[in-house]
Order: C-alpha cells, then sequence, then structure tokens
C-alpha cells in the first residue's frame, strides 16, 4: 500500500499508539492477575472478608 | 428513587465488581471491533486528502487521543468533586484509574501531533495553541499521579489529589484562555488547524469510528483499572488484618475484626 | 478582623526575622537572572528582547523556592491542628499567611525586578509596567503555591513536587505579565486588557487559594 512520501511518519503514529495502549492493556492484566493471585493466597490460608465470614477459625500462619 | 437505589448499589464496591466484571468483556470486544473496523476504513477506504495526502491518516488517531485526553481529566473532575462532596467511596478509585489512562491519550496526542507536523509544516514541535494546551494538561496529570504516589497513607492521599484535581480543572480554562491569547500574540498571521479546513465527508468515518472504539477502549481500561484498584484496596485490608491477628494473640482474634 | 490580622502580623514577622529566608529568595533571583547572559551570550539585543521573559519566569522559580515556608514551620510545631480548630476559620488563616507570604517575598522580588532589568538591558520604557504587572500578578503566586504548600506539606519530595504542581497554574499569570509588558513597549496593543486580566487571575487566586489550602490542611490534620 502506497502511503505516499511521508509514509514513514504514518508508520511510526500509529505504532506508538499501538505500542502504549498494547503497554497499558497488558500492565492492567498483569496486575490483575497478580493481585487475583495474592488474594487467593490469602484465602487459601484462611483470612477471609466480613461479608464472606465463615465460621472456622483461623490457622495461625 | 430509582436513581438513587442505582447510586447506592453501584457504590458497592462488591456489587461493583459483579456488574463490572459482566460489563467489561463486553465493552472490550466492542471497542476492539470498532477499532478494527476503523482501521479497515482509514487503511483500506478513506482517500488521501488533497491538501496532506496520505498523512491525513494520522489525524484519524491524533484526534481521538486529544480529545481523550481531555475526557480523562474531565473524569477525574467530576470523580473528584463525586469524592470530597459525597464521600462515594468508588470515586477515588476512579480518579486514581482514570489518571495514567488519560495521561497516556496526551502523550499519545502530542506524540502523532508531533509526527504529523513533521511532514506539515517541517518540524517536529510547534507552539501552536492546541498542541500547547495540551502538553500542560499532561504536565497536570503529572503532578496528580506525582502527588499520589508521594502521600503513603491511601485515604489521604485521596483527598488531597481530589483537592488538586477540582484546583486544575477550575484553572484549566483559564489555561486554555491564556495559551490561545499568547498565541496569537506570536502568531497574528496564520491560524493552524490541525485538521485542515474542512474534513471532506470521506474522511468522516473513519474518524468517527476511530473515535468511539477508542472512547470504548478508554472506558473498558479505565474500569480494568478500577477493578484492579478494588482488589488493590481489599487486599491491602486484608493484608493488615492478618498482620493485626498474627501479633495479637489467636484466642483474642476474632475481635480484630 | 482582628484575629487575622494578629495572624498577619505574626506571620509577617516570622517570615522576616527568619534570617535571610527573604534574602535568599531574592538572592536566586538575582543569580538566576545573571545566569542568563552567561548562557545566552552578551548580545545586548537578544537581551532586551528576553528581558521581560527572563524576569518573570526568575521570578517564578525564586517565589517557588520560599513557598514551603508558608505552612511548614507551623506544621512541626502544631500550631497549624490548632488553627485548623480555631476560632477564626482556616480559609481566613491560610489566606492571611499567603497575603503574608505576597508582602515579604512577592513584593520584594517585584521590586527587585526592575534592578535586575538593568543586566539585561531592559527597555525603559518597560520598567514602570514590568513593577506594575509584578505587583499585580505576585498575589498569584503566593496564594495558587500556598495550595501547592498545603498540599505537599507531608509529601516525599515536598519541595520538588510543589514546583511540578505549581508551575503549570502560573502559566496564565506569566502570558498575560508579558502580554502586558509587550503591550506597553509597543507590540500589539492592549494593555489595558491584559492588566485587567492578569488582576483577574490574581483576585481568582485570593478565593480558590485559600478554600483549596484550607480544604488540603484539614484532611491532613484530621
Amino acid at each position: 500500500m502506497d502511503l505516499g512520501p511521508h509514509a514513514a511518519f504514518i508508520w511510526a503514529s500509529y505504532a506508538i499508539y499501538g505500542l502504549v495502549l498494547a503497554a497499558l492493556v497488558v500492565w492492567l492484566i498483569w496486575d490483575g492477575s497478580r493481585l487475583k493471585a495474592k488474594l487467593a493466597d490469602l484465602e487459601a490460608r484462611g483470612v477471609t472478608r466480613r461479608s464472606q465470614r465463615a465460621a472456622t477459625p483461623p490457622r495461625g500462619s | 428513587m430509582t436513581q438513587q437505589s442505582l447510586t447506592q448499589r453501584l457504590a458497592n464496591p462488591t456489587r461493583f465488581m459483579e456488574l463490572s466484571g459482566w460489563i467489561l468483556p463486553w465493552l472490550a470486544a466492542a471497542a476492539a471491533a470498532l477499532i478494527a473496523y476503523a482501521l479497515y476504513l482509514a487503511f483500506f477506504v478513506a482517500p488521501p486528502d488533497y491538501q496532506q495526502g496520505e498523512t491525513v491518516k494520522i489525524m484519524f488517531i491524533h484526534v481521538p487521543a486529544a480529545w481523550l485526553g481531555m475526557m480523562g481529566y474531565a473524569l477525574i473532575a467530576v470523580s473528584s468533586f463525586g469524592y470530597l462532596v459525597f464521600r462515594h467511596p468508588l470515586a477515588d478509585v476512579s480518579a486514581k484509574a482514570a489518571a495514567p489512562i488519560g495521561a497516556a491519550f496526551a502523550f499519545l496526542a502530542l506524540a502523532t501531533g508531533s509526527l504529523w507536523g513533521k511532514p506539515m509544516w517541517g518540524t517536529y514541535w510547534v507552539w501552536d495553541a492546541r498542541l500547547t494546551s495540551m502538553l500542560i494538561l499532561l504536565f497536570l496529570y503529572l503532578g496528580l499521579m506525582a502527588l499520589r504516589s508521594a502521600i503513603e497513607d491511601d485515604a489521604l492521599a485521596g483527598k488531597l489529589c481530589a483537592v488538586l484535581g477540582l484546583v486544575g480543572v477550575s484553572i484549566l480554562p483559564i489555561i486554555k484562555f491564556s495559551v490561545d491569547w499568547w498565541n496569537t500574540l506570536h502568531q497574528p498571521a496564520s491560524v493552524i488547524r490541525m485538521d485542515g479546513p474542512t474534513i471532506h465527508s470521506d474522511l468522516l468515518w473513519p474518524l468517527l469510528f476511530s473515535a468511539v472504539g477508542f472512547s470504548l477502549l478508554f472506558f473498558a481500561l479505565h474500569m480494568k483499572g478500577m477493578r484492579n484498584e478494588v482488589l488493590r484496596r481489599r487486599l491491602e485490608s486484608l493484608t493488615m488484618a492478618e498482620v493485626d491477628r498474627a501479633r495479637t494473640i489467636p484466642s483474642a482474634s476474632a475481635a480484630a475484626e | 478582623m482582628s484575629a487575622f490580622l494578629t495572624l498577619l502580623k505574626r506571620d509577617l514577622l516570622l517570615q522576616v526575622r527568619e534570617g535571610g529566608a527573604v534574602g535568599t529568595a531574592l538572592g536566586f533571583y538575582l543569580v538566576v537572572v545573571a545566569l542568563m547572559p552567561l548562557g545566552l551570550g552578551p548580545d545586548l539585543n537578544l537581551l532586551s528582547r528576553i528581558a521581560p521573559g527572563v524576569l518573570w519566569i526568575a521570578l517564578l522559580l525564586a517565589a517557588l523556592l520560599s513557598l514551603p515556608r508558608i505552612f511548614e514551620a507551623d506544621d512541626e510545631d502544631g500550631s497549624l491542628e490548632v488553627m485548623a480548630t480555631g476560632d477564626l476559620p482556616l480559609e481566613l488563616a491560610t489566606a492571611a499567611k499567603a497575603l503574608a507570604h505576597w508582602i515579604s517575598t512577592g513584593i520584594p522580588l517585584a521590586l527587585l525586578a526592575p534592578v535586575l532589568g538593568i543586566l539585561l538591558n531592559l527597555d525603559l520604557a518597560a520598567y514602570p509596567v514590568l513593577v506594575a504587572t509584578m505587583l499585580a500578578g505576585t498575589p498569584a503566586i503566593s496564594f495558587l503555591g500556598a495550595v501547592g504548600a498545603a498540599l505537599t506539606l507531608r509529601a516525599r519530595r515536598g519541595g520538588l513536587l510543589l514546583a511540578l504542581l505549581v508551575l503549570p497554574l502560573y502559566i496564565p499569570t506569566l502570558i498575560f505579565g508579558i502580554a502586558a509588558i509587550s503591550a506597553a513597549t509597543g507590540g500589539p496593543s492592549g494593555f489595558t486588557a491584559s492588566f485587567l486580566i492578569l488582576v483577574a487571575i490574581s483576585l481568582f487566586s485570593l478565593v480558590i487559594g485559600p478554600l483549596a489550602a484550607a480544604a488540603a490542611i484539614r484532611f491532613q490534620t484530621q
């Protein structure tokens, strides 16, 4: 596809746009799964929230 | 009453997580579809502009970025207001999540504007009113993010950032006005418009789809950021509770809650 | 009213007595302005063209240095909490402190500017305008600066953060201050318009500054 004499600028613009947005998406997803993993870990160790509190006593870890 | 109960329902973080967990995939899919279609239109359908040639294709992403950079700050202002005035618990989460996304789009507006400017006017940067205003907006974003990271207490950081956000938004029109004034002082002759004198209708469709698509993407990213922040705060309070529990006598642990 | 004046007088005395604090700001102003020809070359034509801009920007930077002092000392010894819960509304207290900053630091900087203008070969016609615009614009610097000082009171890297937060807010004052000077020295007409807008911005800051600063202090002393 011929984008004229200034093609490099067009590609560069779309590239940096894609890069920055991709970085945002990746960071948000990675951050989210890391947080979920930590929360799951705490839950496995018996630390629960008020609204989910079961009757089980906490194991002192 | 429906309005009130909707707000009350949304204010509950758990409810927010349920609702957003359901909405987010659809939002992201819609955004991806619209952006893909916009890109198709941009590269395979849109003709070159009679003045700017093919570089007009940069406009399809530059204009939405500028618009979203501004909308991000408006979102922060509304969230800040909600937090300070109504103590809406998710308002601070909203403001915190919006900042990096808005700043990213402001940066992209500047970067694409710069890359558009080189073939158009021969330089990578020109101090026209709109680019300059966007640069100052980026500074305001950076200030918000810097302030938040400089204060350890989450709740206090939220409140102070809300104050800064509101101060920023009330000075923003004055800044815009002063930059426009400054620009006409120094460039009385030509009025440089980033989108050309008029937009041909063939170029309008890719622009519209792009604008809507990236706006949906913004909201999807914002929602995801809010979800992450809710999880982060949950994690923090659970960790604190566990630390307390580990420090007190085991039998008295129930009292920690 | 008397509480306001008492606080104002107290702060003025503190600012002035705190050996050399004001002097440091003035000295910084002098040094920065002197750096300009050293960095840009001694061409007097060039210097006289950039003189208004340089004088204004250096003034902003010098003022930035002195801003943390508005609330720091009182925060350290607990007086700030007393003010937050005292009879005088905190908004008026912060206004008094910002006003003290303007009188003790803003005005001297504005009065030093024409002297420094000599170093930059400032156009003679510009001298009275320079002082007038600076006197009209420095209240905005003190009052908006007070917001920054209040927000960064207990933040890490407070001084640098203060600069980052506050400099964008100074942009309108800077633009209209310079516009007024250029208009008066033969540039495009519109001195009155620029000057009035400059004054309006300062008045606006007189309202928003104390409100925001008081809110920020209240959140930190609760």
